[in-house]
């Protein structure tokens, strides 16, 4: 008899995360440290967190860790990749840190190709403020700053950040996966393994956006938040990568 | 020590580097333009990085995790462009992230005008950003003066591992002044300061033998007390690091009192009112954060008729500090400009001789 | 014969091991632990084959799994 799946030691072992039940931001912190163990790198990592309820997630981790103000992880992550290159530096937004306030960082920092990773969770909704409308709100969903549910002529549409990410120059590597599957869990966990290789190999920017569900926030239990997800989300935001330069004949 | 003719901004840029500073970021805006000029130049030189960011506020940010790994960083802007950094200046004093920065100040508010002014006295020495932070702030009046104090900046901010302003203007900037530069630290001694700060940098650690963890808020609110307790009694020590420049106090029967430039043209109004013999005393204030009251508690208030506050502020601003320890013992005029108008001599010897008279 | 372990205080119920589980092994159990979630359990271990799918989508990292 084998061990074959253990939890990983990049979280604390006996913490009980403040994550709601069926949030998958506890799905791809669990990712994160099965993957920073196996390539051995979590002595010389640092993980630089957006703010929103990925930041309950602060004391469960184990490695290096600071919080960025709200929109600005990306910045942040400059002065700490660029001062200090040795280390292997990646971000954990939200759609709200990373696409709202945070769209000008995020886009700069893609554009002038840093060389850390960015872990983008879309779950379409603001979490820890009690669900406002985000940049990724779908037509129609209804949040606390949409009560009518989100309309094109009064909010604009959802915005795709990779397909946007994609018209910059030197972004490295661009994928969008799902935790609402195995196979698609698996298949974010070597997204993010690549991801953190790219940098590694100095390859520049790379971002690995991740549509999960809000359960609390969706007005849903988990599993019909699933079903929302899979059914509305996932059409909205298709999966599948949307660069590899690594594919690309250099 | 080497004597060169410089520009005030070029020699805070120098200075910095100098004292071992190899992260610089920050945004255009006049008057300060030279620092990121002239450091996009140089930090190459000494294997520093410049990144200009695409905004003030992605510079602070940058500086901010730059500081966070023991880097001696930098940033710097104007007026306008301090307040966007704001809230990253929090984050360093929340999170004890050592920074320096300087705000090469200009006419005001809003957009107001590119010319000098001092209108951000109380932005820079009481309110700097959310949560109450205190930090040491130096007011130059020289470029000799700008050099010095940013070269220390940067020892003072690793000491207390927190943000340290230099608060100048668009004079301060842009005139050129000969300047002794301080001495170049050698990349063993910038090597050795950062080491110093390893066991809480954010360059990963073994997770088994204890992370590195910055905290610019914590979840428990004891926890963010205590936060808030340890760090004022960092302020409350700043008393031994007070600077300020007085003249003629023992025998003064009106005393003119200014910081930074309006100092630097106050203290030439005082030396010309003494050599016709009239008993001016000079309080300039070169550590505006902590506020040097202790030298205007010397007065002999039987004896001083007035004070004289001097701004480049419309209102007036450092007046607030100077009634605090004046305790209305005698009355405070004063004689101000904004806007980027430049105070000058003259007028501060006019109004002297009109108060003296009284 | 494949099994697995469950952290029974980490477990909140979210029931998606209990829906990716082919075997129909693992259901929410009648116990409910510290926080109140009553956590699942193996109710039928012996169908366990050891595939890990429970584990994969667990996201309180609370699965292990022997083969």
């Amino acid at each position: 008899m084998e061990k074959v799946y253990s939890r990983t030691r990049m979280i604390q072992e006996k913490m009980v995360v403040g994550f709601c039940p069926g949030c998958m931001h506890g799905t791809v912190f669990k990712l994160i440290g099965e993957v920073m163990e196996e390539m051995g790198i979590a002595d010389h990592s640092a993980l630089v967190i957006g703010v929103g309820c990925s930041g309950l997630a602060l004391e469960y981790v184990r490695y290096d860790a600071t919080t960025a103000p709200h929109g600005r992880a990306c910045a942040v992550a400059t002065g700490v990749k660029r001062s200090n290159p040795g280390t292997i530096v990646f971000t954990y937004q939200g759609d709200g840190d990373l696409a709202s306030i945070g769209l000008g960082e995020t886009m700069s920092a893609a554009n002038r190709g840093e060389n850390f990773t960015v872990i983008f969770i879309n779950n379409g909704i603001y979490g820890m403020t009690g669900g406002q409308m985000a940049p990724t709100t779908l037509l129609g969903m209804k949040a606390t700053t949409a009560p009518f549910g989100r309309k094109a002529e009064e909010h604009g549409y959802p915005m795709h950040m990779c397909e946007i990410l994609n018209q910059l120059t030197a972004p490295y590597y661009l994928e969008r996966c799902s935790c609402n599957t195995p196979a698609n869990v698996m298949k974010t966990r070597k997204a993010i393994r690549k991801a953190f290789q790219n940098q590694i190999d100095g390859k520049g920017f790379s971002m690995v956006e991740i549509v999960t569900s809000c359960p609390t926030n969706w007005g849903l239990d988990a599993l019909e938040a699933l079903r929302f997800l899979e059914e509305n989300m996932l059409k909205e935001f298709p999966l599948g990568v949307i660069r590899d330069r690594s594919k690309e004949a250099n | 020590m080497s004597r060169v003719f410089m520009k005030g901004n070029e020699a805070i840029a120098e200075a910095a580097v100098r004292s071992g500073c190899r992260f610089f970021a920050g945004y255009p805006i006049t008057p300060q333009n030279e620092i990121p000029e002239y450091l996009s130049r140089r930090l190459p030189d000494v294997g520093g990085v410049f990144v200009q960011g695409e905004s003030e506020i992605a510079s602070i940010n940058m500086v901010y995790g730059a500081g966070q790994t023991g880097t001696r960083s930098m940033t710097s802007s104007s007026s306008c462009g301090i307040s966007l950094k704001s809230e990253g200046v929090s984050f360093c004093a929340a999170a004890r992230v050592p920074i320096v920065y300087c705000n090469m100040a200009r006419g005001g508010p809003g957009i107001g005008t590119i010319q000098p002014a001092q209108q951000d006295y109380m932005q820079a020495t009481k309110a700097s950003g959310n949560g109450g932070f205190r930090m040491l702030v130096f007011a130059p009046s020289t470029v000799q003066e700008a050099a010095d104090m940013t070269y220390a900046a940067f020892d003072y901010a690793q000491r207390d591992r927190n943000p340290v302003l230099i608060l100048g203007d668009g004079v301060l900037g842009t005139i050129m002044e000969p300047v002794e530069l301080p001495r170049m630290r050698s990349e063993e001694e910038v090597a050795q300061l950062k080491r110093e700060l390893s066991d809480w940098t954010l360059i990963g650690h073994d997770p088994d033998k204890g992370r590195a963890f910055i905290k610019p808020g914590v979840w428990s609110t004891k926890g963010q007390e205590q936060m808030c307790k340890d760090n004022a009694a960092l302020y409350d020590s700043w008393e031994k690091d007070v600077q300020v420049e007085t003249i003629g106090l023992e025998d003064a029967q009106l005393v003119i009192t200014g910081y930074g430039i309006s100092g630097r043209i106050a203290a030439s109004a005082v030396g010309k009112l003494r050599t016709e013999g009239l008993k001016v005393g000079f309080i300039r204030p070169k550590t505006v954060s902590p506020f040097p009251y202790g030298a205007y508690e010397v007065l002999d208030f039987h004896r001083v008729k007035c004070i004289l506050d001097v701004e480049m502020a419309i209102p007036a601003l450092m007046i607030y500090d100077v009634r605090l320890a004046v305790k209305d013992r005698c009355p405070i005029e004063t004689c101000l400009h904004a806007g980027g108008e430049i105070m000058s001599r003259e007028e501060i010897i006019e109004k002297a001789r009109a108060l003296l008279a009284k | 014969m494949a099994y697995v372990t469950i952290l029974t205080e980490s477990c909140k119920s979210c029931g998606y091991c209990v829906k990716f589980c082919a075997k129909h092994v693992l259901a929410v159990g009648k116990q409910v632990n510290k926080q109140g979630y009553p956590y699942i359990v193996a109710e039928n271990p012996a169908a366990c084959i050891g595939c890990a799918m429970c584990a994969q989508m667990c996201p309180e990292a609370a699965i292990e799994v022997y083969r």
